[in-house]
């Protein structure tokens, strides 16, 4: 097809749907619709996940963030009665101004990026790397202090949202 | 299954993508919605990292994007329950209404 591969298609798609629903996510004037524009674009990013031959992190990607965070964020929006009506909007100006310099930031970095050698992803190493059996066995031995340190960590921020979310501290 | 994918092509997305992010923390006024930029920013890291990862054969790189899962969960818990405590006290969470620190 037009000399592309079909992973390069499914790169192309994918990274178009991406940048898509990122900016309808940051456009949108109603809090729900933003969610589920960003539960879109963590799909489309997990896809790209799975074209990298990180099997392991799509999966994880998909349950935390599309299952439980995004989850939370529509708790949170449901309770709070946000729409359409009550959304404060910025000035025009201070948009304008924010536009001017995230499009700075981003001629900076493009023009950093732009003379880097093209290495294609298969140049090294072999494609096994992203199985669960592979992670399994690096978090658990090259990375065992840090992942019990993120348990600690875990259950430090469930105390804490708990402390901080109760009506009032006796 | 070869990916025969340029790094550059991830370099960039991955940077458009985090300029997405940063134009919507700078340009809303509403706390959630800003707090959902920061998770689109954390997660163009992510795909950077993955990308290097794949690219050099290593798999540090997708060990490091679990543990960032791992903090960008507990920084949403404790976060969505400050919000909601601000939202309690204050019945807004438009971030130019918070601004008691300034007087």
């Amino acid at each position: 097809m037009l000399g592309y591969t079909i992973t390069q298609w499914l790169f192309g798609i994918l990274s178009f749907l991406a940048i898509m629903f990122a900016l309808m996510v940051v456009f949108s004037r109603n809090p729900v619709n933003s969610v589920l524009y960003l539960v879109m674009t963590f799909f489309c990013i997990a896809g790209h996940y799975l074209l990298m031959n990180a099997q392991f992190l799509a999966i994880v990607h998909i349950v935390v963030y599309a299952g439980a965070i995004m989850v939370l964020f529509l708790f949170v929006i449901m309770l709070m009665d946000l729409n359409q009506d009550s959304e404060p909007q910025k000035s025009a100006w201070i948009k304008i101004v924010a536009g001017i310099a995230g499009g700075l930031l981003l001629f900076v970095l493009v023009g950093t990026l732009k003379g880097t050698e093209q290495m294609n992803l298969t140049s090294y190493g072999s494609s096994q790397i992203g199985t669960v059996k592979n992670l399994g066995k690096v978090l658990f031995s090259e990375f065992l202090f840090p992942f019990e340190i993120a348990s600690v960590l875990l259950l430090a921020a469930m105390v804490g949202a708990i402390m901080i979310g109760k009506k009032e501290i006796k | 299954m070869i990916n025969g994918i340029s790094i550059n092509y991830y370099l960039l997305l991955s940077t458009v993508l985090f300029i997405i992010g940063a134009i919507g923390v700078m340009a809303r006024r509403n706390s959630i919605i800003i707090f959902m930029c920061i998770e689109l920013m954390l997660n163009a890291v992510n795909l950077l990292l993955v990308s290097f990862s794949t690219l050099h054969g290593d798999a540090s790189g997708q060990v490091f994007v679990f543990f960032i899962m791992a903090v960008a969960a507990a920084e949403v818990a404790v976060g969505l329950a400050i919000l909601s405590m601000i939202y309690r006290n204050v019945k807004s969470i438009d971030t130019d209404l918070l601004s008691n620190l300034k007087n």
